[in-house]
């Protein structure tokens, strides 16, 4: 039997099941692992996901698309492939997406996160003969501390600003990563003020169960009070007019390209909070472990290391080229050339396109 | 090492001056002595010689993480730092100790010099295992001898003076020669760099050069400068800048690195000049009888030696061109205006009448246009330009104006069209990019006409387009060679520099000093950028 799914000109396909994956071109059937605009796309005639991404699909992707969500756990069969979803850990709704046919079975990870958070189901392993894992942060430099710790530290900047009359910002991601700070902040500190491009996001989350504290849009607090606040705005909003409100803010960026100091001072802000939503090395590694599998599929991120590190360690391991990590609002892509973007934004000229991760 | 780490994390996370100074003054009032000594000493700019060789820190690393060799260097890569690399790539410590810097430097670090690879290797894996990535980071740096901070000696003098209640120019003065690695940091040390002003403050001072007056670039016009008659005009040398002390019976010849360079210069180091005396000058290679200079080169074949033979020395023989007294039978003489201490130094260098001590000529002219047109002859001279010193000025501390300025005016530096043909990644802000590049010139005729590199350059461009230059470079890559890559000829870009002498060492045959990109020559196609004949003819120029 060849292999189960391919990659083709719209995206990662699965053949005998006759549908694909995160496809980045218009196709009749999708599965979507999540709702991050590189993994989910316009366009598609069906969608299929875990039942806790449909509200944040049909928030991004208008609500008449034609979609069907499944409980994480619940198999449908699809052209005689039995297609089930497991949490992926990454953000609310996000799925590792299984698919047994003839005995075999393969498992697409999508973007994955092996902590556990309070903001969505955490990673389960999946045992699978192929496990197609992505590769973000595939180099052994990256290892992250634990979520509290990195919130703690975050908590303790906001009150050590407040307390000296400044306002905090944090450039995080509007989906996911935001609401995994809101759900540590120490609200006792301030006020917390969220950008237009987060707090619709946050009421997904709330409505689906998740507990974060209470936030304010920024017409709704008055400028005095904002000196005690903390700001979660969009990485894109950084050298807007929007951030003149703020006054003489200290600013901060969650992600976890913030480990590496290069790629701080070119983001130039004066705090960077490693905080990532994607697996580190050692998780990469433990989670590849837990499957299981004989054979890995490398894709986004660094491939042929991660490639020719596992086929070391007798995988059967290759890669796959696709057209993830390229969205300004994922950390998928790595940060070169931001401040450089930071420059010609401010100075008025056409941003060049390059992602602002 | 642990407040020491969240002191370098502070300062290396923000760009304020105001927060990187509360960051050094909280520092400083907590610290015991003995480790504020040692921070002093590497935030002043200290340099201790390298404990362990890079290539078995590298190798411990490796095998400590069990990790393969390339996927260390693929990892190298992307951080663009090998301390930085190391700390982040070896699994979390499974205790954590807090010993102080001092004991650290002392006795953890500085025994590992020239012990046998076994107890190297015991002592790093040890180290590791107690310290976080922060204090792994740091003690990498401090154990490979290349830790640098993003604060200026200006900014540690000023926390310094906040912490002692003392004038922060005393500080400056209490601080020269503090980085030198012939005295070790001690706690003693500390207390009397932050005591209150005593009485003593001469006697203290020991063979410690005073804070350099540096001069300011000019740009454009002098005549907005006033009179030209309230400027004491000296040709620009380039040389190492050096305060030539006599104290207890001894010489003590500083460079502006506050390297104590007596030893390179025995010529100097043994020169008798009266007790108490601190001369300002110029170490330059100068032959006798000679109008002008040697290149700068000749003086690094000097710097270059671990031995000075007679041979050596009689070839390239070191001069001390000599342009202020600073002190005089023990006296502090810096407050004098610039034309008395200028009295002074003459009636004492030609007392003390020695070939090795030479006098900085005055340039006398009665206009400003007389002089730009005496500016031409400076290639010839073998200077850099003219310097433009205000009659009236002290001897200030450091690059200030408070009290008279220096000016440097000089020449325009050279500049040629060379063709971009290697790159490499940058390393700290640079990590990552194409930012160092090797440029070439066209040498030969028709077929045979070949790229020879010439110079290095790395600044000049803006982060914007450093982005484009990346993108140049990724897009028309050739082949990599580890962290370098070829890139077909594409891009022409005007390299300025000051210098350009012989070279057996460079493949062009010529090396030039203080490269640097003036701009990106977008509008000139690769085939007519210039030719190494054309370098060639400016040696020739050049030489006098």
């Amino acid at each position: 039997m060849g292999d189960m799914v391919v990659v083709r000109r719209e995206g990662l396909y699965c053949v005998p099941g006759d549908f694909y994956i995160d496809p980045w071109r218009p196709v009749d059937r999708a599965v979507i692992t999540h709702a991050h605009g590189d993994h989910a796309r316009y366009g598609h005639g069906h969608y299929l996901s875990a039942a806790s991404s449909v509200g944040v699909l049909k928030s991004r992707l208008g609500a008449d698309i034609h979609i069907d969500g499944i409980e994480y756990g619940d198999t449908v069969t699809h052209n005689g492939v039995a297609i089930s979803l497991h949490p992926a850990g990454h953000v609310l709704g996000s799925a590792q997406i299984r698919m047994e046919c003839g005995g075999e079975v393969w498992v697409a990870s999508g973007d994955y996160k092996v902590e556990p958070d309070k903001t969505c189901a955490p990673f389960e392993p999946v045992r699978c003969d192929t496990f197609i894992t992505e590769s973000t942060f595939g180099l052994p430099i990256y290892r992250w501390e634990p979520e509290a710790q990195v919130i703690e530290e975050m908590n303790a900047w906001w009150r050590k600003n407040a307390d000296e009359g400044r306002c905090s910002v944090v450039f995080a991601y509007s989906f996911g990563k935001a609401q995994r700070i809101l759900s540590r902040l120490d609200p006792s500190i301030g006020p917390i003020v969220c950008h237009g491009a987060v707090e619709p996001l946050n009421r997904v989350y709330r409505a689906s169960g998740v507990d974060l504290p209470a936030t304010l849009m920024v017409s709704e607090i008055d400028k005095a009070a904002l000196r005690r606040a903390i700001v979660i705005a969009p990485p894109s909003s950084s050298g807007s007019p929007w951030m003149k409100r703020f006054g003489d803010y200290s600013d901060s960026f969650a992600s976890g390209w913030m480990l590496l100091r290069g790629a701080r001072r070119r983001r130039g802000v004066d705090r960077g909070f490693v905080l990532s939503d994607h697996a580190d090395w050692p998780g990469l590694m433990s989670a590849i472990k837990a499957t299981e599998a004989e054979k890995v599929i490398v894709t986004h991120g660094s491939i042929p290391t991660m490639v020719r590190w596992l086929c070391q360690n007798g995988l059967d391991a290759k890669g796959f080229d696709t057209e993830y990590g390229d969205e300004e609002e994922d950390e998928a892509s790595p940060p070169a050339g931001a401040a450089a973007n930071k420059e010609t934004a401010s100075s008025g000229e056409p941003p060049s396109g390059e992602p602002d991760a | 090492m642990r407040e020491f780490a969240r002191l370098y994390a502070e300062l290396d996370e923000t760009t304020s001056t105001t927060r990187k100074l509360d960051a050094l003054q909280s520092y400083f009032s907590k610290a015991a002595p003995e480790n504020a000594a040692w921070a002093v000493y590497f935030l002043a700019g200290g340099k201790p010689r390298q404990a362990v060789p890079t290539k078995l820190l590298r190798q411990y690393a490796i095998e400590y993480a069990e990790l393969d060799e390339w996927l260390f260097d693929e990892s190298y890569h992307a951080v663009g730092d090998m301390a930085e690399t190391i700390a982040h790539i070896l699994p979390p410590p499974s205790q954590r100790s807090d010993v102080g810097l001092a004991e650290w430097m002392e006795q953890r670090i500085g025994p590992l010099r020239g012990a046998d690879p076994g107890t190297i290797r015991e002592a790093l894996y040890a180290a590791w295992d107690e310290l976080d990535w922060r204090e792994r980071f740091l003690f990498v740096k401090l154990i490979g001898g290349g830790f640098r901070v993003g604060v200026s000696r200006l900014l540690v003098t000023r926390a310094l003076a906040a912490i002692a209640a003392v004038d922060s120019k005393l500080i400056a003065q209490r601080l020269m020669g503090w980085t030198d690695n012939s005295v070790r940091p001690t706690a003693t040390s500390f207390l009397q760099l932050i005591a209150a002003q005593s009485d003593e403050e001469h006697k203290l001072r020991g063979g410690q050069p005073y804070p350099f007056f540096l001069a300011h670039q000019l740009q454009g016009d002098p005549a907005a400068l006033g009179e030209v008659d309230d400027w004491q005009v000296e040709w620009k040398y380039d040389g190492i800048r050096a305060q030539l002390v006599r104290r207890g019976g001894q010489n003590f010849l500083w460079s502006r690195g506050e390297d104590l360079i007596t030893e390179r210069f025995p010529e100097l180091a043994n020169v008798h000049i009266p007790e108490g005396t601190v001369l300002d000058g110029e170490v330059l290679i100068w032959q006798p009888g000679c109008p002008a200079p040697a290149p700068f080169a000749d003086l690094q074949k000097r710097i270059g030696r671990k031995t000075l033979g007679p041979k050596i020395l009689g070839e390239l023989p070191a001069v001390l061109c000599c342009y202020d007294l600073l002190e005089f039978g023990g006296v502090d003489l810096r407050a004098l205006p610039q034309h008395e201490r200028r009295a002074l130094m003459e009636t004492e260098v030609a007392a003390i009448d020695l070939p090795q001590l030479r006098l900085s000529p005055v340039i006398q002219a009665d206009s400003w246009d007389a002089l730009a047109t005496l500016r031409e002859e400076s290639r010839e001279r073998g200077v850099e330009g003219m310097m433009l010193k205000a009659r009236s000025a002290q001897y200030g501390v450091g690059r200030t104006k408070d009290v008279g300025t220096w000016w440097k005016w000089k020449v325009d530096p050279y500049t040629i069209d060379a063709v971009l043909i290697y790159a490499q990644a940058g390393s700290g802000r640079r990590a990552s990019l194409y930012t160092d590049y090797t440029f070439a010139v066209w040498d030969g005729e028709g077929e045979e006409r070949k790229l020879v590199p010439f110079a290095k350059a790395y600044s000049g461009l803006t982060d914007a387009e450093i982005a484009q230059v990346d993108n140049a470079v990724r897009k028309t890559t050739i082949e990599k060679f580890g962290p370098v890559r070829s890139v077909k000829p594409t891009m022409v870009f005007e390299i300025g520099f000051e210098g350009i002498a012989l070279s057996t060492r460079h493949k062009a045959g010529i090396a030039v000093r203080f490269p640097r990109i003036l701009r990106r020559r977008q509008d000139k196609p690769v085939d007519e950028a210039d030719t190494l004949d054309t370098l060639k003819g400016l040696l020739a120029a050049a030489s006098p």
